[in-house]
C-alpha cells in the first residue's frame, strides 16, 4: 500500500468554501473588468472631474461604514456558530441583514438626489450646457453602483435563507460561505467608493 | 464539517421524470448536455446549408428555405457563428465531456454539487431558447456579425425603435441575454468540475495519475472562469446601450466601439482553447488506449496545457490588427500569437511520439483522433500566417480567415466529439456502435469536409470578403476558377451535412438494436471501463483505490496482459 500514501487530500479546504472561493474569484473578474474599462475612460476625459464633484462623498462613507459593520457582524455570527450559539447567530446575522437594508435605503436616497438634479445615463441637462461626455461617467456610476446594489439584495436574500436554516441548527457551516460572499460585496465597495466617490 | 465523499446516501431515483429529465445525476446532466447541443448543432448546419447555398448560386431559390434576402444572409452567417461556437461547442465538449467523464474518471460517484450541476443544464436550456426565440422576433435575430461589434450591434436599432419593450425584445437583446444566461450555466458548471477534481478524487488518485483528458477540462475551467468576467461585463454594458440608451459604445457621446472589441476578445482568443484543450485530453486518451503504450511525456503535456493557458490571455488584440492599433502593440501581440503555437507544438509532437513504435488499432475512435491530428494541423499553421499582422491585414475578413477558423474549430469540436463518442458510447449506453457506419461516416465527413474549405482558402487569398452575399455584383473578384470553388465548396458541404444521418442513423439504430456492449470492449486501463457499462447509479459497486497512473500499457512489469486497471496493483518483477 505504498501507492496509498501518495494520495494527498485537500481536507483542509471543504468543498462548499472552494466553490465560493472560486465563485468569488469569478465576480471579480467582472467587476474588474468594469474597473478598467471606467479608468481607462476616466484618464481619457479630464472633464469628468466636474460631475465627479456631484456625488455625495458623505452618503459614500456612511454605506462604506453600514457595510463594513455588516461584514463585522458577521465575522461574530461566524465565531457564534463554531460554538454552536443558536441565539448569537440570529442576533448578528439579523444586524447584518439590517445592514445590508441600511445601504440600499442611502443608495436609493443618492440615486433619487442625483436623478431629480438631471444626471441620468442620457442626461438632456447636460447635453444642453454642451457637456456631451459627462453623461456617460453617469452610465458608469449608475452601472457600478447597480451592479454592486444587486450584489447586496443577494446578499440579504442569501443571509435571510441561511439564517432561517441556522435558527433551527441546521447547516451551520453556510453561516461562513454567506459571510465570505458578504466580504466580497464589501471589499468591491471599497474599490468602487474611492473611484466614484473620493478621486474628485 | 460536511462529508468529502457519500458513498452511501444516495438511492436510485425512481420515476421516468426524475431519473430522466429532473435528474442531478452527473451522467444524465452530459448526456443532457450532449443531446441539446446536437440538436442546436442541426439549427446551425441548416443555417450554414443555406448561406453556403446562396454563396454558390446566388439568387436562386433555395431547396428547402427559399429566396434569401441580404438581411437574412446576415442574419444567418452571424447566428451561424454564435450558434456554433457557443451553444455547440460549450455544451458538448466542455459541459457533455466534462460532466460523463469527470467523475467517473476520478473514481467517485457524482459531482461535487450535484443540484448545482442540474440548475446549470437548466438555464443552459433556457438561453438555448431565447436564443431560438430570437428568430421570431420582428426584425429577426441579431445581423451584426457573430462578434457583435458595435455600432451594427447596438445602436442601429435603438436609434429607430426607442421604446424600452421593443428595444428589449429585439433580436440583438434577446441574443446577448442568452449569451449571458450562457456564461452564467458554464460558470456554475466551472466551478463544480473545478472543486469535484480537487475534492473528489479516489484514495490514490494522485494529480499526476489524473488521465489528460480531466486535467484539460479543468485547466479550461480555470481559463474560462478568468476569461469570461469581461465580456460579460462588456454584453451587459451593450445591452444596457441596447435597450436604455446608454452610449458606453457611442462615439458621439464619449464612448468607444474599439472597448467592446477589446472586452470581446479578451474572452474570444482565450476560448479557442478553451474548447481545443478538452478536445486535445480526449484525442490523448484515445490514441495511448489505440497504440498500446503509455502517452509520451504525460507531465510535459500538463506543463505545456498550462503555459498555453496562460499565454492564451496575453493574445487577444490579434483579431484587431485593422482596427487602428498602434503598429508596436501589433508586434506585440504578433510575437505573443506566434509563441502561443510552441506549446501546441510539443503537445502533439508528445501525440506523435505516442504513437511511434505503438502497436497502432484503427478502431473508428482512433481514425477520427488521427484525423484530428492532420485537420488540425493545417489550421494551426494557417494560424501563424494570421498572427503575423503584416499578412493579416491583407486577407482579414476574407475567406482565408474563414477556413482557417474552420480547419481549427470543425477538428475540436466535431472530429474531437465525434472521437470521444465513438469511444465511450459503449461505456455510458451499453450498447455497442456498428463499426462499418462508423467508418463511413468518418470517411464521408473527413473529405467533405476538406473539400469545403481547402478551397475557399484560395478564394480568400484572391480577395473575397465573407461578409457579402452577392458577388455577381463584383465580376472583376469572381472570376472563373472561384466561381467554381464556391460550387465545389457548398457541394462539399452538403455532402457534409447529409453524411450527419448515417451518424444519426447509426446513433438510434445501435441504441435500439445493438449488441450488448462489455464492461471495457478497449482494454482500456482508467476507471470508467472497470464498472458496468451503463455505469449504475453511483458509478461504482465498490469504490475504487488507485495504484498506478492512467496509462500504463505494455509496462515491463506486465506478463500476459499488456495492461493493468488503474485499480488494480502492477506487478512487480522482484515479488
Amino acid at each position: 500500500m505504498s501507492q496509498y500514501s501518495q494520495f494527498i487530500p485537500l481536507k483542509s479546504v471543504p468543498q462548499g468554501r472552494l466553490a465560493i472561493w472560486l465563485l468569488i474569484a469569478g465576480e471579480f473578474v467582472i467587476f474588474g473588468g468594469l474597473i478598467i474599462c471606467y479608468l481607462l475612460y476616466r484618464m481619457r476625459y479630464p472633464e469628468w472631474a466636474e460631475q465627479t464633484k456631484h456625488t455625495n462623498t458623505f452618503l459614500g462613507a456612511l454605506n462604506m461604514l453600514v457595510l463594513l459593520t455588516g461584514s463585522y457582524t458577521g465575522v461574530r455570527a461566524h465565531a457564534a456558530a463554531l460554538n454552536k450559539q443558536l441565539n448569537k447567530i440570529v442576533l448578528w446575522m439579523s444586524i447584518s441583514i439590517i445592514c445590508g437594508f441600511l445601504f440600499l435605503i442611502n443608495k436609493s436616497l443618492e440615486y433619487a438626489h442625483e436623478i431629480s438634479n438631471g444626471l441620468t445615463f442620457n442626461s438632456q441637462k447636460l447635453q444642453d450646457a454642451g457637456d456631451s461626455v459627462g453623461s456617460l461617467f453617469w452610465s458608469f456610476y449608475y452601472i457600478m453602483t447597480g451592479l454592486h446594489a444587486t450584489h447586496v439584495i443577494v446578499g440579504i436574500i442569501v443571509f435571510t435563507v441561511i439564517l432561517n436554516q441556522a435558527r433551527k441548527g441546521k447547516n451551520l457551516h453556510r453561516v461562513e460561505l454567506g459571510v465570505m460572499y458578504w466580504h466580497m460585496v464589501d471589499i468591491i465597495w471599497i474599490f468602487l467608493f474611492p473611484l466614484l466617490y473620493i478621486a474628485k | 464539517m460536511e462529508p468529502s465523499t457519500s458513498t452511501h446516501a444516495h438511492h436510485p431515483p425512481q420515476s421516468f421524470l426524475s431519473k430522466y429529465v429532473f435528474s442531478s445525476d452527473h451522467k444524465v446532466v452530459g448526456i443532457q448536455y450532449t443531446l441539446t447541443g446536437l440538436a442546436m448543432a442541426a439549427v446551425g448546419g441548416f443555417l450554414a446549408y443555406v448561406f453556403r447555398y446562396n454563396l454558390a448560386y446566388p439568387g436562386s431559390p433555395i431547396p428547402l428555405f427559399g429566396e434569401l434576402s441580404a438581411q437574412q444572409y446576415n442574419e444567418f452567417v452571424t447566428c451561424h457563428g454564435l450558434i456554433m461556437v457557443l451553444w455547440v461547442a460549450m455544451p458538448v465538449i466542455i459541459s457533455g465531456l466534462g460532466n460523463l467523464l469527470i467523475p467517473i474518471q476520478i473514481g467517485t460517484d457524482d459531482m461535487a454539487f450535484p443540484t448545482l450541476n442540474m440548475m446549470s443544464y437548466w438555464v443552459f436550456l433556457l438561453s438555448c431558447i431565447i436564443l431560438l426565440a430570437s428568430f421570431f422576433v420582428p426584425g429577426g435575430s441579431a445581423a451584426g456579425g457573430w462578434t457583435m461589434y458595435p455600432p451594427l450591434s447596438a445602436n442601429a436599432y435603438h436609434n429607430t425603435n426607442p421604446d424600452f419593450w421593443t428595444a428589449l425584445f429585439s433580436g440583438n437583446s434577446l441574443v446577448i441575454i442568452a449569451l449571458a444566461l450562457e456564461f452564467v450555466s458554464m460558470l456554475m458548471g466551472g466551478i463544480n468540475f473545478i472543486v469535484t477534481t480537487i475534492n473528489k478524487r479516489a484514495p490514490g488518485m494522485t494529480p499526476m495519475r489524473v488521465p489528460v483528458v480531466v486535467w484539460m477540462l479543468n485547466i479550461a475551467s480555470v481559463m474560462f472562469m478568468f476569461a469570461v468576467g469581461p465580456v460579460f461585463a462588456g454584453a451587459v454594458l451593450l445591452l444596457l446601450d441596447n435597450v436604455i440608451g446608454t452610449g458606453f459604445y457611442d462615439p458621439a457621446r464619449g464612448g468607444d466601439p474599439i472597448l467592446f472589441e477589446h472586452l470581446f476578445w479578451f474572452f474570444g482568443h482565450p476560448e479557442v482553447y478553451v474548447l481545443l484543450l478538452p478536445s486535445l485530453g480526449v484525442i490523448a486518451e484515445i490514441i495511448s488506449v489505440f497504440s498500446r503504450k503509455p502517452i509520451f511525456a504525460y507531465k510535459t503535456i500538463i506543463y505545456l496545457s498550462l503555459v498555453s493557458a496562460v499565454l492564451s490571455v496575453m493574445v487577444w488584440a490579434h483579431h484587431q490588427f485593422v482596427s487602428g492599433i498602434d503598429p508596436r502593440m501589433a508586434t506585440f501581440f504578433s510575437v505573443g500569437t506566434i509563441i502561443i503555437s510552441i506549446p501546441f507544438a510539443g503537445i502533439f509532437l508528445s501525440y506523435m511520439a505516442t504513437l511511434w513504435g505503438g502497436s497502432i488499432r484503427f478502431t473508428v475512435p482512433m481514425l477520427w483522433a488521427i484525423g484530428f491530428i492532420g485537420v488540425f494541423l493545417i489550421g494551426g499553421l494557417t494560424g501563424l500566417f494570421l498572427g503575423s499582422n503584416t499578412f493579416d491585414i491583407y486577407v482579414h475578413g476574407t475567406y482565408f480567415v474563414i477556413a482557417h477558423f474552420h480547419y481549427t474549430l470543425f477538428p475540436i469540436v466535431f472530429l474531437g466529439f465525434f472521437a470521444a463518442f465513438y469511444f465511450w458510447f459503449p461505456k455510458f449506453t451499453g450498447k455497442t456502435l456498428n463499426v462499418t457506419l462508423g467508418k463511413l461516416h468518418f470517411w464521408l465527413t473527413f473529405f467533405s469536409f476538406n473539400g469545403t474549405f481547402f478551397v475557399l482558402f484560395f478564394n480568400g487569398l484572391a480577395g473575397q470578403h465573407r461578409r457579402i452575399n452577392d458577388y455577381t455584383l463584383f465580376p472583376s473578384i469572381m472570376q472563373e476558377p472561384y466561381i467554381t470553388f464556391q460550387k465545389v465548396a457548398t457541394i462539399s458541404a452538403i455532402i457534409l451535412i447529409l453524411s450527419q444521418f448515417i451518424f444519426l442513423f447509426n446513433f438510434i439504430y445501435s441504441l435500439i438494436k445493438g449488441k450488448k456492449a462489455v464492461n471495457n470492449p478497449w482494454n482500456s486501463s482508467t476507471l470508467e471501463w472497470q464498472t458496468d457499462s451503463p455505469p449504475p447509479h453511483g458509478n461504482f459497486h465498490t469504490y475504487p483505490v488507485v495504484y498506478h497512473g492512467a496509462y500504463d500499457y505494455s509496462m515491463p512489469e506486465m506478463k500476459e496482459v499488456d495492461f493493468v486497471p488503474q485499480n488494480l496493483p502492477l506487478e512487480k518483477k522482484t515479488i
